[in-house]
């Protein structure tokens, strides 16, 4: 194979599975997965006690032991 | 930090650690940016002392920028990124220490051997090699803390930002790896193993990856979850961010060449760089436009929010420089940028207008809830160190768009008999305008970095005030 037939199948393969990840990223089946991912980063603020909320008062509730200056022991 | 609150999920203490040494080692980094443009001005400033000269601090720029600052940075946020969007504590509390101080350690071994003129004299490389190994060490723990983290995961989805920055993670430890093979042959000097043109493609491809991967990728990380947070919406596309993701690692590879246009590197060589380089637009406009297109129907919340201002000048900035990128590394406008202030220009653009930028709105946003509030102390001294930061950075470019093509045209300019109409100091002397003016934007980056510094020390001192009613930031 001469070197420039080797390029030009370099050059379709690349261009076929870049083709492939678009299909796959763009097809219907996966919207519904997607839609999720998008939203992870809001997701684990409605977890409770996910986030350090202390700006209001209602939000010292939670986790009595760590409002204690005790420091951060978690190295 | 004695005060700081333990996150009942999250190891949030790694995270406060890199935040707070990022901005120190933003504000150290820059001013020796600084430092070495004055000395440009005023070549004085050398002090006529060799661990002082610009040679030696050169290199400790660029390196405490990049990897003191920037490195910093990616750590502080990708730990951040993956405990939240994985909802599960770091994989290795440990483990995630050791990256801090190990990473410390290797910034301190730069800081004490670059001046004192250890150099392997590779770009971006110059580290010796027992600084190698530690560095190599670090790496694979920050490998094993991050992806042990998403294994452990509790969400059934990896977020598109943890694909940037394990991307980012595992390239930059095959490129080091790679590009630091060297013969020790004493205690604090190496050589390569590679040799001749061989050694300049490995170098160059090392060096445009730390671009497309250290600066680009892990960056973009950063982008793909501190802008959604900071506009309250998810991702304008979900689907255009897989196809950025595997359309941008793949090309940018191929495009180290282009540093190497018309010297000892095979044509064909150069002109794949150069093809790929091209290429390389797309997918960098499909990632800026999909960070852009986030914002529909909230751009009204730039007219309030500077932290948004940042990440959306980032993107702007990051679209420049990407577009700017692949028009000089065609070989004809090569010809001319090649050498000059140009490049130095190009390089800022990218480096303050996309990755410092887009750093100090993540940290805006994160180092508030870092210390249970969600707000920085003073919302007005963000607006402040916006301005400073975008009027720094338009001088700092201008200044070296004139310099360099100054300089080419100065360079290649013949009388009718063939011989060069300038002398290489006509071409400096004319630069030195330009070099004041590069001084006085950094001046203005440095001044943002230390108001940043104090914004930063207010709000974490004002959460030992807890219990009493917070002020409301302006």
């Amino acid at each position: 194979m001469d070197m420039g037939t080797f390029r030009g199948i370099i050059t379709l393969l690349t261009l076929i599975s870049f083709l492939g990840i678009v299909w796959w990223a763009y097809s219907k089946r996966r919207k519904k997965d997607f839609d999720e991912a998008a939203h992870l980063p809001f997701a684990d603020d409605e977890l409770p006690n996910r986030d350090n909320r202390v700006s209001n008062g209602e939000a010292d509730t939670r986790h009595a032991d760590s409002r204690k200056d005790k420091g951060d022991n978690n190295a | 930090m004695s005060t700081a609150l333990e996150h009942p999920t999250y190891n949030y203490k790694v995270v406060r650690q890199f935040a707070i040494m990022t901005v120190v080692w933003g504000i150290v980094g820059m001013t020796l940016g600084v430092t070495i443009a004055a000395q440009m001005v005023w070549p004085e400033l050398n002090l006529g002392l060799p661990w002082t000269s610009f040679g030696r601090l050169r290199p400790l720029h660029t390196n405490s920028v990049i990897f003191a600052f920037g490195g910093s940075a990616l750590f502080a946020t990708s730990y951040y990124v993956v405990q939240r969007t994985c909802q599960t504590r770091l994989f290795s509390d440990k483990l995630a220490a050791f990256t801090f101080w190990g990473w410390q350690a290797v910034i301190l071994s730069a800081a004490i051997s670059l001046p004192l003129g250890y150099t392997t004299s590779k770009e971006y490389a110059e580290l010796e090699w027992p600084i190698d190994i530690l560095l190599a060490a670090v790496w694979i723990s920050y490998a094993v803390v991050f992806l042990g983290t998403i294994k452990i995961r509790k969400t059934s989805h990896v977020y598109v930002a943890n694909w940037f920055f394990a991307a980012f993670i595992l390239t930059v430890a095959v490129l080091h790896i790679v590009n630091s093979a060297e013969v020790p042959i004493s205690g604090m000097k190496s050589y390569s193993i590679y040799a001749g043109a061989v050694d300049a493609m490995v170098q160059w491809w090392y060096g445009h990856n730390a671009v497309g991967f250290f600066l680009t990728a892990g960056f973009l990380g950063m982008m793909y979850y501190f802008v959604p947070k900071q506009a309250e919406r998810p991702i304008y596309s979900y689907r255009l961010s897989i196809v950025h993701f595997w359309a941008l690692i793949t090309i940018y590879m191929w495009a180290g060449p282009h540093h190497l246009h018309y010297t000892a590197l095979p044509d064909w060589a150069q002109s794949l760089g150069m093809i790929m380089s091209i290429i390389l637009l797309a997918p960098s406009w499909g990632g800026m436009i999909n960070g852009m297109m986030t914002l529909s129907g909230a751009w009204h919340k730039l007219r309030t929010d500077p932290t948004l201002r940042f990440l959306v000048v980032a993107l702007s900035f990051y679209g420049m420089s990407t577009f700017e990128g692949p028009m000089m590394a065609v070989k004809t406008v090569n010809a001319l940028s090649h050498y000059t202030d140009w490049t130095i220009g190009h390089v800022h653009a990218g480096a303050l207008g996309w990755v410092a930028m887009i750093t100090i709105g993540s940290i805006y946003h994160l180092l508030p809830r870092l210390y249970g509030q969600t707000e920085m102390f003073s919302v007005k001294l963000i607006a402040v160190h916006f301005w400073l930061a975008t009027i720094g950075t338009v001088l700092y470019i201008a200044a070296m768009w004139v310099n360099g093509i100054l300089q080419g045209l100065m360079w290649r300019a013949v009388n009718a008999d063939g011989t060069l109409m300038y002398t290489f100091i006509e071409a400096v002397e004319a630069s030195h305008p330009g070099y004041v003016v590069r001084w006085v934007g950094g001046v203005f980056w440095v001044t943002g970095m230390l108001i940043m510094a104090f914004n930063s020390y207010m709000t974490i001192k004002r959460r030992e005030s807890i219990g009493q009613p917070i002020p409301q930031a302006a």
